[in-house]
C-alpha cells in the first residue's frame, strides 16, 4: 500500500540524518513514539514531537528508556506504528524490552544512533560498537533485523524499510545509525506519497471465533488483532501456545522459539540488502557498513589507483548476517578487510562465514572519529600480498 | 561548470549564525546548483557565545569522506576561531574574516585574505542577527565558488519568512561589498592590520 500523504514531506531538503530518520518514520506511517531523548539521537524525537501532532499522532517523553521501550509496544498493540530512539546507554536499558518485542512478535523499530562507549563514553562522538548488542543484547534465542544507513538520504529511505520489515515479519528492527550519519547534513529527496511503498499491519481477516493470536498461515508469521476489537487478546513474554496463553512445556518452547528464528532465516535472501562492487576474482574485498563504508570507499579507490584488485561489499542489512554472500566471495578472493568503529565485532562474523577459505583482516578503531582512509588502505595493501 | 571538491570551514561563536551560513551554502550547492554537499558541525554546550564551527564539503561528484581534511576556504568570525583553525588552512587557500572581530596575524604570504565588517553592515541594516547573510553574500562574491542566484535562493529558503526580505538585503549588501573589494584588489584584499609571517 502507498504512504499516507499527511506524513510525507515531499520535496528536496537539506537535512541531517536524525531529521531524515524522523521523516522516514512519518512517511512509513509511524504515529507514535516514546522516548527518553539522548545525544546524538535527540534530534529525531525533537522533530517527531513537533511534527506528529499535525498528522494525528503522539509523542510521549517517558521517565526512562525502560518505560519508552515498553510504551511503544503498548501503542503497537493498540493499532499504531511506533518506534523509539536512543543511543548506547539507553540501548542497554532497552534490551529487556527488545526481547519482549521479539517474543510477543510486536512490530516496531528501535533507532540506535551509536556513540562511543562503554557506559556514558563519548556522548557527541561516533562509534559502531553496539552491533553485537543489537543482535545478542537480550537473553534467549531470538532473531532481529538490523539495518545500517550511511547517509541522510538512507536514513529516510531505510527507516521506511525498517518499518516495512518489522510489519512484514512482526519483528523488532534495529536501525543502527551512528553519530556521523545522524549529525551530517546532505540533500534528502522525499518522493511523493504515492511513490512510497509501506507495508500495512498483518491484521487478521478471520472471524472472531476463528482467530488464533499466534497461529500462522504456514509462513511463520502470525496475524495480529488489536486490543479492544473483540478478538481474543493475550500478549505475554512467557512461552505461549497458538492461543497466546502460557504453556511452559519443552515442546511448546521448541516450536515457538524455532519459529521466531525460522521466520527470519527462511526469508534471509529477501531481507539481505547489500551494495556490492566486486569484479572477477578480486584479491581483496572490503566489507563495511554505516559511515565507515564511505571512508572505506575512498580507501578502495586509492588502492585501485595503485593497481590493486579490490572489491567492495557494503552491508546495509547487518542482521541477519549475510553469510551466504561472504561464503561465495571467500571462494574467489584472497582476503577480507573489515574496517569498523569498534575493536572487532562484525569482523568475527566475516571470519566465521569465510571459514578459513579466505583470510580476514580487521581494521579496528575505538571510536570518537572515523578512520583515516590511509589506515584502511594500509591494511588493504597488507592483505593483497 | 563542474565543481571540484572544495573543503570549507566556517567558524565563530554561537549566535553568529555559523551553522546557518553552512546550511545556506550547502543548500545552494546541492539543491539549487545540482552538485553535492556534506555539512557537519561542532559546538559547545552553550546556546550563545561558545566556540562553534561547521565543516562543509562541496563537489560535483558524490562526497565520501564526510570531514574537512585541509580547508581550501575558511570563514572566520572570532579571534578564538582564528587562532584555533587558521593553521589548518591549505597553502594558497582563501581566508575570509570578520574585519572588526578578527586581527589577522602570522599568515603564510600565499594566503588570499578578504575581510568584511559583516556585523557593522548588519547593524546598519537594523539587525545584527543578519550578519551571517552579509557574510554569505560577501563569500559568494569573493570566492565565486557558487552561483549567486543559487545562494540567494538558499538564503530565502533557510530563514524565517518574516525576516526573508531583510536577509536578502543583507545578502545583497555583503555581495556588493565583496564585488567592491575585488575591484579594489582583485587577487587579495590588502588591509592595514594584516601581518604576514616572516618566510
Amino acid at each position: 500500500m502507498k504512504a499516507d500523504p499527511r506524513g510525507v514531506l515531499t520535496g528536496t531538503h537539506f537535512l541531517d540524518g536524525d531529521h531524515a530518520c524522523c521523516e522516514g518514520a512519518l512517511a512509513a506511517g509511524a504515529r507514535f513514539a516514546a522516548g527518553y531523548p539522548i545525544t546524538p539521537s535527540t534530534e529525531v524525537v525533537e522533530r517527531f514531537a513537533s511534527r506528529v501532532p499535525k498528522v494525528g499522532g503522539t509523542f510521549i517523553q517517558m521517565e526512562d528508556e525502560l518505560a519508552a521501550s515498553i510504551t511503544l509496544q503498548g501503542a503497537v498493540w493498540g493499532g499504531a506504528k511506533a518506534f523509539t530512539v536512543t543511543s548506547g546507554p539507553g540501548f542497554s536499558l532497552m534490551m529487556e524490552h527488545i526481547g519482549y518485542a521479539a517474543m510477543t512478535e510486536t512490530p516496531c523499530v528501535f533507532v540506535d544512533v551509536q556513540r562511543g562507549g562503554p557506559s556514558t563514553g563519548l556522548p557527541t562522538l561516533p562509534a559502531q560498537a553496539d552491533m553485537m548488542q543489537a543482535r545478542w543484547g537480550s537473553h534467549g534465542d531470538y532473531e532481529i533485523i538490523a539495518l545500517c544507513p550511511n547517509s541522510p538520504q538512507e536514513c529516510f529511505d531505510l527507516t521506511i524499510q525498517a518499518f516495512n520489515f518489522s510489519e512484514e515479519f512482526r519483528v523488532p528492527v534495529m536501525f543502527m545509525m551512528d553519530e556521523v550519519v545522524g549529525h551530517m547534513t546532505e540533500k534528502v529527496i522525499i518522493p511523493p506519497a504515492d511513490q512510497i511503498e509501506v507495508v500495512p499491519r498483518r491484521h487478521t481477516r478471520k472471524a472472531v471465533e476463528d482467530y488464533l493470536p499466534y497461529g500462522t498461515n504456514g509462513d511463520g508469521v502470525p496475524e495480529m488483532a488489536h486490543a479492544g476489537e473483540g478478538y481474543k487478546f493475550h500478549v505475554t513474554g512467557l512461552t505461549h501456545d497458538e492461543h497466546g496463553y502460557p504453556n511452559m512445556t519443552p515442546a511448546t518452547q521448541d516450536k515457538l522459539v524455532r519459529r521466531l528464528q525460522n521466520k527470519i532465516h527462511d526469508a534471509i535472501d529477501r531481507i539481505t540488502l547489500l551494495e556490492e562492487e566486486c569484479f572477477d576474482s578480486e584479491d581483496v574485498v572490503v566489507v563495511s557498513y554505516g559511515i565507515t563504508s564511505r571512508v572505506a570507499q575512498r580507501a578502495i579507490e586509492m588502492a585501485r589507483e595503485r593497481g590493486l584488485k579490490v572489491g567492495k561489499l557494503r552491508l546495509i542489512t547487518c542482521w541477519p548476517f549475510p553469510e551466504k554472500r561472504i561464503r561465495e566471495l571467500a571462494a574467489t578472493t584472497k582476503a577480507f578487510v573489515v574496517p569498523e568503529l569498534n575493536l572487532g565485532q562484525m569482523v568475527r562474523e566475516v571470519e566465521r562465514a569465510a571459514n578459513g577459505k579466505a583470510r580476514t583482516f580487521a581494521v579496528p578503531h575505538a571510536g570518537g572519529s572515523v578512520h583515516r582512509p590511509e589506515d584502511i588502505l594500509k591494511v588493504i595493501v597488507e592483505a593483497s600480498r | 561548470m563542474q565543481l571540484q571538491l572544495t573543503e570549507l570551514r566556517i567558524a565563530g561563536f554561537g549566535g553568529q549564525g555559523v551553522i546557518l551560513s553552512a546550511i545556506v551554502l550547502g543548500k545552494a550547492a546541492s539543491i539549487y546548483q545540482g552538485a553535492y554537499a556534506t555539512m557537519t558541525q561542532n559546538f559547545g554546550p552553550e546556546a550563545r557565545g561558545g566556540a562553534c564551527s561547521a565543516q562543509l564539503l562541496i563537489s560535483g561528484d558524490p562526497i565520501l569522506y564526510p570531514y574537512v581534511t585541509q580547508p581550501d576556504i575558511m570563514v572566520v568570525m572570532s579571534q578564538e576561531a582564528y587562532t584555533r583553525f587558521v593553521p589548518e588552512l591549505k597553502e594558497g587557500g582563501i581566508l575570509i574574516v570578520e574585519q572588526d572581530l578578527v586581527r589577522v596575524t602570522d599568515l603564510p604570504r600565499q594566503t588570499k585574505v578578504y575581510s568584511c565588517p559583516a556585523t557593522r553592515l548588519a547593524e546598519e541594516l537594523g539587525k545584527r542577527m543578519v550578519l551571517n547573510s552579509v557574510m554569505v553574500g560577501f563569500f559568494t562574491a569573493v570566492t565565486r565558488l557558487l552561483e549567486k542566484e543559487a545562494v540567494r535562493k538558499a538564503v530565502a529558503d533557510s530563514v524565517p519568512s518574516s525576516f526573508c526580505e531583510l536577509n536578502l538585503k543583507a545578502f545583497e549588501t555583503g555581495y556588493e561589498y565583496g564585488v567592491q573589494s575585488l575591484q579594489e584588489s582583485p587577487h587579495a584584499q590588502q588591509f592595514e592590520h594584516v601581518s604576514y609571517a616572516e618566510e
